[in-house]
């Protein structure tokens, strides 16, 4: 019954926090009304999210946030750098494969989101079977290093949370 | 104080602005699409934070309220510039690239936009 009525509790808790956050006030009439659209539109949507993934390990999802925050501070100071101060025949752009442990659905599009965000590399495209990512690189003298700290910095993390 | 308050806010706009600068740079200098799709993910990134954390400051600082509207912005950003990144690439490879100038995948199926998936995965995904 209780399943019946919140089939993704998260995801009412979600809806209602970001109403608030969008009316910017936490007048009783937008709590009414966050908790409204948190509680039916879970109802109405639950067609569409079948297999969903759990989540687990809130704890990590925070430091995993933590470290692309500052991953993209430094990139981005890195990247600047290399846009203003190397000439275009130096650079080495390099295509990277990087293979995939994460299998569902969720948790690759969450890594190819935060590969494109860190400045320097853009997710491309995902292999047929969906086993292994094409990342394109803006500048690297060692394609395996970044490879290793895709896997090593996000992929794991990325492991823990979603299983 | 308020001295104090304003040299902050102003200090996050002009980061804000230099790597919204140097991204838009970065469009005009590198010379081919793949290599320019990079100048976007800077000035997305700490181009807009800049500016976001600078307007919260404000309003935080002068206004003496807390605003949430720029963490709704780059909770949006973030989900929506990923998605266009790829979208761009895709295209320009299906445009441009050759497979074999791509690096090989982990498994015997290749890229997505070139290859298809493996059989069973289409079927299984039929089915539900």
């Amino acid at each position: 019954m209780i399943r019946k009525i919140f089939p993704h509790p998260l995801l009412s808790v979600m809806l209602t926090v970001v109403w608030l956050l969008l009316v910017n006030s936490i007048a009783l009439g937008s709590i009414v009304m966050g908790l409204i659209l948190g509680i039916l539109t879970p109802i109405f949507s639950a067609p569409f999210w079948p297999n969903r993934p759990k989540l687990r390990n809130p704890l990590m999802i925070m430091e995993y946030m933590a470290v692309v925050l500052w991953d993209i501070v430094v990139a981005n100071i890195s990247v600047a750098g290399i846009v203003l101060f190397k000439r275009n025949q130096d650079m080495r752009p390099a295509w990277i494969m990087v293979p995939l442990e994460l299998t569902s659905p969720e948790a690759i599009t969450v890594l190819a989101g935060t590969i494109t965000m860190t400045p320097g590399t853009v997710t491309s495209m995902v292999a047929a079977d969906g086993r292994s990512l094409l990342v394109h690189c803006l500048h690297t003298d060692d394609p395996d290093g970044v490879r290793d700290e895709i896997k090593n910095r996000y992929e794991r993390r990325l492991l823990e949370v979603f299983s | 104080m308020a001295h104090f308050s304003e040299i902050l806010v102003s200090f996050f706009i002009v980061v804000g602005g230099i790597f919204g600068l140097v991204g838009s740079f970065g469009l005009v200098k590198l010379p081919d699409t793949m290599r320019r799709l990079h100048g976007p993910t800077k000035a997305t990134t700490l181009g807009v934070g800049g500016v976001l954390i600078a307007s919260m400051l404000y309003f935080l600082l002068f206004e003496g309220k807390l605003s949430f509207h720029e963490l709704m912005i780059t909770v949006f950003l973030f989900l929506t510039a990923p998605v266009t990144a790829n979208f761009i690439a895709k295209t320009y490879m299906h445009l441009k690239v050759k497979p074999s100038e791509l690096p090989e995948t982990s498994t015997e199926y290749g890229w997505a936009g070139y290859d298809d998936p493996p059989v069973e995965v289409t079927e299984q995904s039929e089915k539900k």
